[in-house]
């Protein structure tokens, strides 16, 4: 099990992946935005997200985790 | 001159504006977001209005809100910074329309430059020189690969109504030129809501120089000199420096007069700066676009001209002539160098906002920060991550260059990551240090 954790203080802008979903090492899982940047969140091993713990317009910090991978 | 002046912008532009509006005894109102409320520039203006929450759409790009608070102040005129509305030809005519003075060119200049494929071929029926592209918006890939052979590989891929390098990327086959015609196309529609995309030839070895004009209130175009801004991250960029040091006094003589063409053909008022790709490999110099508000790294052009260009808009939007005579416009004095200090990683430049808890700013003869932050405050992620500007003035450019290491040791920044370390690596880099560098300079120190 993997946590995929935020690198940095951003505004979740889109979540491309749900519960269940099968993910490959490399894919992007949601894609944020800080400081006028768009910061994709990638997958770095595959498995099963079991999972997603940001929506669509949450602000997030530092460390927060956005998703969990089995 | 008129009396009072609403600034409709944040951060260090804002809080540099009115510094200059309050020395010349002009009323100033400064507009904020939530967000914003404990920045430095919302205490220093005369007043300030809250526009509503942090998001731009619903605050810095409000223009209903923000003309709002003109009208509730007496505001008498509009600066509108740079970035946010400064180039939306719509809010300076409804600020015309407002009875307000706007700080700016007419919003006819500004339409007839912020569609980057209409302006390429407005200049070159001006005699102004640009790169080979095209003359009409791509409608698709399969255009854009038959206008890339026509061109010849590599070409730049680019949003027309863009800026900010969002969308832009270089291609050197077919397969790479599909996938960055559909990513530009997103991005352009995403950020600009224009899908508009233009084809130009990449330059391998380019630098980024650009000329600063003033259109004068009496119709007078002039040029101040030349900005060095090759050093880029994600094509934007982090320093700049006047003068170029790619720049011969024919090849000054021949961009000058380009920029000062470029003025006249859409009858130029105020501050305004042209763009131009630098080939090093030919010396030749092409028409890129031209910003047609206040530049960021205007201050270097102050440093080396002595001039205030906040006041010298402010003249010419009130309709008085310039501070100088233009039959005999200021020249380099010295050399100047500005770094932008940015909140984001010192090695891969991802954003890091943060609280600030320590900020301590260098100081001394010919160095000059515009900070938008001080101690306490915090960096939210809403906004662009420029936290301040660190110019420095010397009598050539080796003193810039030890000016500098100087300045940026003694700048402190605890809290938000911060790309100081960045400078230090920077300014020790040989390609910079000998001023033969180009726009792929910081893929180079991190290839």
């Amino acid at each position: 099990m993997a946590e995929v954790r935020a690198e940095m203080t951003a505004n979740v802008w889109k979540v491309l992946v749900a519960p269940g979903d099968t993910v490959s090492d490399g894919d992007t899982l949601v894609i944020l935005e800080s400081m006028k940047m768009e910061i994709p969140v990638i997958a770095e091993e595959d498995g099963t997200v079991s999972e997603v713990k940001v929506a669509e317009g949450d602000t997030i910090n530092e460390d927060d985790v956005i998703a969990v991978i089995s | 001159m008129f009396e009072s002046l609403l600034v409709a912008n944040r951060g260090e532009i804002a809080r540099r504006i009115i510094a200059t509006a309050n020395g010349m005894g002009i009323r100033t109102i400064a507009v904020y977001s939530e967000a914003d409320a404990d920045l430095p520039f919302v205490r220093e203006a005369d007043e300030a209005v809250l526009l509503g929450p942090a998001a731009p759409a619903q605050s810095y790009l409000d223009v209903d809100a923000v003309l709002a608070a003109a009208k509730q102040t007496g505001a008498q005129a509009v600066h509108p910074g740079y970035g946010f509305l400064s180039e939306n030809a719509d809010f300076a005519e409804a600020v015309t329309a407002a009875g307000l003075t706007w700080v700016g060119p007419s919003p006819d200049a500004m339409r007839s430059m912020g569609d980057k494929i209409a302006a390429r071929n407005r200049m070159a029926a001006a005699g102004v020189p640009v790169a080979p592209g095209t003359p009409d918006p791509v409608p698709d890939a399969q255009a854009a690969l038959a206008a890339a052979h026509e061109i010849g590989y590599p070409v730049m891929v680019k949003a027309a109504a863009g800026g900010g390098g969002i969308g832009m990327s270089a291609a050197f086959n077919d397969e790479e030129l599909t996938a960055a015609y559909e990513t530009a196309r997103t991005r352009a529609e995403r950020f600009f809501s224009d899908p508009a995309i233009l084809l130009e030839k990449y330059v391998p070895s380019a630098r980024h120089i650009e000329v600063q004009i003033l259109g004068l209130a009496d119709g007078t175009v002039v040029a101040l000199g030349e900005r060095d801004c090759s050093v880029q991250r994600r094509h934007q960029k982090v320093a700049e420096e006047s003068p170029s040091p790619a720049v011969t006094p024919e090849i000054r003589a021949a961009i000058m007069d380009a920029a000062v063409k470029a003025g006249e053909a859409v009858g130029y008022r105020n501050a305004g700066t042209v763009e131009m790709l630098f080939d090093t490999a030919t010396g030749d110099a092409w028409f890129l676009e031209m910003n047609t508000r206040l530049q960021v790294e205007h201050p270097v052009t102050e440093a080396v001209t002595g001039l205030d260009l906040v006041a010298e808009q402010l003249r010419i939007a009130a309709g008085e002539a310039p501070s100088f005579d233009a039959a005999n416009v200021p020249t380099a004095s010295g050399h100047a160098i500005e770094l932008r200090i940015y909140a984001e990683d010192p090695k891969r430049f991802l954003p890091g906002p943060g609280a600030i808890t320590e900020w301590v700013e260098p100081t001394g003869d010919g160095v000059r920060v515009d900070a938008g932050y001080e101690s306490g405050n915090t960096v939210t992620p809403f906004y662009d991550p420029l936290l301040a500007k660190l110019i420095v003035h010397g009598s050539n450019r080796q003193e810039a260059l030890a000016m500098a290491r100087a300045a940026v040791e003694g700048f402190t920044i605890v809290g938000p990551k911060n790309n100081l370390p960045f400078f230090t690596e920077l300014l020790a880099n040989d390609e910079f240090v000998r001023g033969d560098y180009d726009t792929g300079l910081i893929s180079r120190m991190r290839g």
